[in-house]
């Protein structure tokens, strides 16, 4: 599950970590108030972020300074409501613009090869990592976390010295044990820093003091471990979950929408993508993803099919079963008693092989639904159905 | 001979109390497996399956009693980690993980106890293993075989029913038919098993089955490009059409940062001299023109 930038802050702040304080405006009215505090508590300008759960937001015009709260206000209103790759802008983040001296890339990731937890960091930060690491992998750092017992204090020293932070030494090993702490804390996949500053800034004395802190949080988290965290579940974003995916997954199934017009619902993921991929082979676009789990009973069937027909786009819909622990005579009960609810009639093609297939095929001919023997031809078939219904 | 189950397998089951350990416990032992003992911490002393295997509170114990080899883990995913590392710690030698939603960072420790003990880990969240003909451990149905010298190694469940069964369909058989699971962190990867088969004298030409998400595909690519260059080798790869950032139901099966793409796969596979299928009914054509003639 990705989370906001300013949840991300709060999970890092909560383990320790530097991180400069910041608000989240929903109204440009909320945004100019809060620029107001941070001017009159002394910074020169606030700087004005977007949050939205996807990359690339500076290059959108998603972040901006402001030097007044009528720029802030002024800003904010047209960030709010902006569009950024397909998702509207609901609220941003605002925090004092900082003066800063160096940025770096910080990172703790799950590492599948190794299966370890890896640490990366470079000395080129506030630019995509994943552009580094092609224009010059030798400037990315990595250090793995011992498996069993973590990121240890000599690990983190070395990896601050590799990074160049000598001179911060301190505070970049609090911030590196830091990281693996939050991911460990939280179950998460990610927890990326980028950048990673040092900022200048005046004491309590007016004297020049440099700091190294987090100026920006990208957190992911582990959705097998959401089970065990539920106060994590405040954070899912209900602004940027597609309300047909939220409904899925409250029923138990694992649902994505995608733009096309050929409604999916398969048994296992490798399955099911294989689907979604044949249908487009076959010249047509899938609607979704669809996985009805392991013994899937009729209701869950019909609840899969509620949500794909809830898509006005929808214009055919292939059902492709291979039983193994899900019995073929339940998955066809389910669908005779979806398309006896159903209000809008979309042609079907129904594939079921594996346990009780036979059952199941007697069950589909009485009720006259069209059928598939083999994967291509029921994705062919899907999509000349959805063809005849568009013409 | 075939790898990792077969004749020699004496299989304890880690959950074989539970709905899911009992049912497919049963087909297991109706497909020819020899099933020695259960383990349930709490009810030991008493049996499973009809009275026919004794269940054990540890798997010491149960090792201990019956000389058993193998395990097959059905515990919820609260437990499995824990269980994984009390088979490997105990002695059990190779040990299938079938329990989904397994937090990542549960699996570093429990892959790393299982490194240090020696032992082999399959999954978690996979489907298991079936030696045709001889026996099968975990829940892959075993009407879809056939006896044969093409192994199969998958990160899916029904995605290698389908492929196999397409297979068998068209007399290709099988020597074993591995699914290695689809989570991030697995603790036997398709270039691990691709040694086995290189190994394995039953095993005359190779069926890989990819997804997006990771480079566990490449690696094992560009392996068999130096060691399997002589065996047809033909590969499938599911999540061409899979949008990037997205989880695809597979917690492993997702495209972040431009890496894991199936186009990378189907890339890397096809310079190591595999024949990639567009669909998994093209793999037992692609295998016979490949060359395998089994």
């Amino acid at each position: 599950m990705k989370i906001q930038e300013a949840d991300a802050k709060s999970l890092l702040l909560a383990q320790g970590l530097p991180v400069p304080a910041w608000a989240v405006a929903h109204t440009p009215a909320q945004a100019r108030a809060a620029a107001e505090r941070i001017l009159l508590a002394g910074a020169g300008s606030v700087v004005i972020k977007a949050q939205v759960l996807v990359g690339g937001r500076g290059k959108a015009g998603g972040v901006k300074l402001a030097s007044s709260t009528d720029e802030a206000e002024r800003v904010a209103r047209a960030i709010i409501g902006m569009d950024i790759k397909g998702i509207t802008v609901r609220k941003v983040l605002v925090a004092a613009a900082a003066d800063i001296a160096r940025e770096y890339y910080m990172s703790a990731v799950v590492d599948r090869a190794a299966r370890r937890i890896l640490l990366m960091g470079s000395a080129e930060g506030g630019v995509e990592i994943e552009q580094v690491a092609v224009d010059h992998p030798e400037a990315i750092i990595r250090h793995h976390a011992d498996p069993l017992l973590g990121l240890l204090d000599f690990q983190a020293r070395e990896f601050a010295f590799a990074m160049g932070l000598a001179g911060h030494l301190k505070a970049a090993v609090a911030i590196a044990k830091g990281l693996v702490r939050t991911m460990l804390a939280y179950d998460a996949d990610l927890v990326e820093i980028n950048p990673l500053a040092i900022v200048r800034e005046t004491d309590a004395a007016g004297a020049a003091v440099e700091r190294l802190v987090c100026l920006d949080a990208k957190v992911t988290l582990d959705d097998s471990a959401l089970p065990r965290h539920p106060e994590l579940e405040a954070l899912r974003d209900p602004d940027e979950e597609d309300p047909a995916d939220r409904e899925a997954r409250e029923g138990g199934l694992t649902f994505i929408k995608l733009d096309g017009t050929i409604g999916c619902m398969v048994n296992g993921a490798g399955l099911a993508m294989t689907t979604m991929d044949l249908v487009k082979r076959a010249g047509g676009e899938p609607a979704n993803f669809l996985d009805i789990g392991g013994g899937a009973r009729a209701e869950k069937v019909a609840e899969a099919m509620r949500i794909i027909l809830a898509d006005p786009k929808v214009g055919a819909i292939l059902v492709n079963i291979f039983g193994g622990i899900t019995r073929g005579d339940e998955v066809a009960l389910g669908l005779i008693e979806a398309r006896a609810q159903q209000t809008r009639d979309v042609p079907m093609v129904v594939r079921i092989v594996g346990t009780n297939a036979a059952e199941a095929a007697e069950l589909l001919e009485q009720a006259h639904f069209a059928t598939a023997a083999s994967l291509d031809e029921a994705a062919a078939k899907a999509v000349a159905a959805s063809r005849g219904t568009a013409a | 001979m075939s790898i990792l189950v077969g004749p020699e397998t004496r299989l304890l089951v880690q959950g074989i109390t539970g709905r899911e350990g009992d049912f497919h416990s049963r087909s297991m032992r109706e497909y020819g497996t020899l099933i020695v003992a259960g383990v349930t911490p709490g009810k030991g002393g008493q049996t499973a399956l009809d009275g026919s295997v004794p269940v054990f509170d540890t798997v010491s114990d149960a090792i201990r009693e019956t000389g058993a080899n193998t395990s097959c883990i059905f515990v919820p995913a609260g437990g499995a980690p824990d269980a994984v590392m009390e088979a490997a710690t105990a002695g059990i030698a190779t040990i299938f993980c079938i329990t989904e939603g397994i937090p990542a960072l549960d699996m570093i420790p429990a892959v790393e106890m299982v490194r240090r003990a020696g032992a082999r880990l399959i999954g978690p969240n996979c489907p298991g293993a079936t030696s045709p003909g001889s026996a099968k451990v975990g829940i892959i149905p075993g009407s879809v075989h056939r006896t044969g010298g093409v192994g199969v190694v998958s990160r899916s469940g029904t995605l290698t029913y389908e492929a196999v069964q397409a297979m068998t369909d068209a007399d290709v058989g099988q020597s074993t038919c591995i699914g290695i699971g689809g989570d991030p962190i697995v603790g036997t990867t398709f270039l691990d098993i691709l040694e086995l088969f290189a190994a394995d004298d039953q095993t005359d030409a190779i069926v890989l089955i990819g997804e997006i998400g990771g480079v566990a595909e490449e690696a094992a690519a560009a392996w068999a490009a130096e060691h399997l260059a002589d065996i047809p080798k033909v590969a499938f790869i599911a999540g061409r059409t899979a949008p990037e950032g997205k989880r695809m139901g597979h917690a492993g099966a997702i495209i972040s940062g431009g890496a894991g793409t199936a186009a990378s796969k189907v890339d890397a596979l096809e310079a190591a001299g595999f024949l990639v299928a567009g669909s998994p009914t093209e793999l037992p054509g692609l295998l016979r023109d490949a060359g395998y003639r089994g």
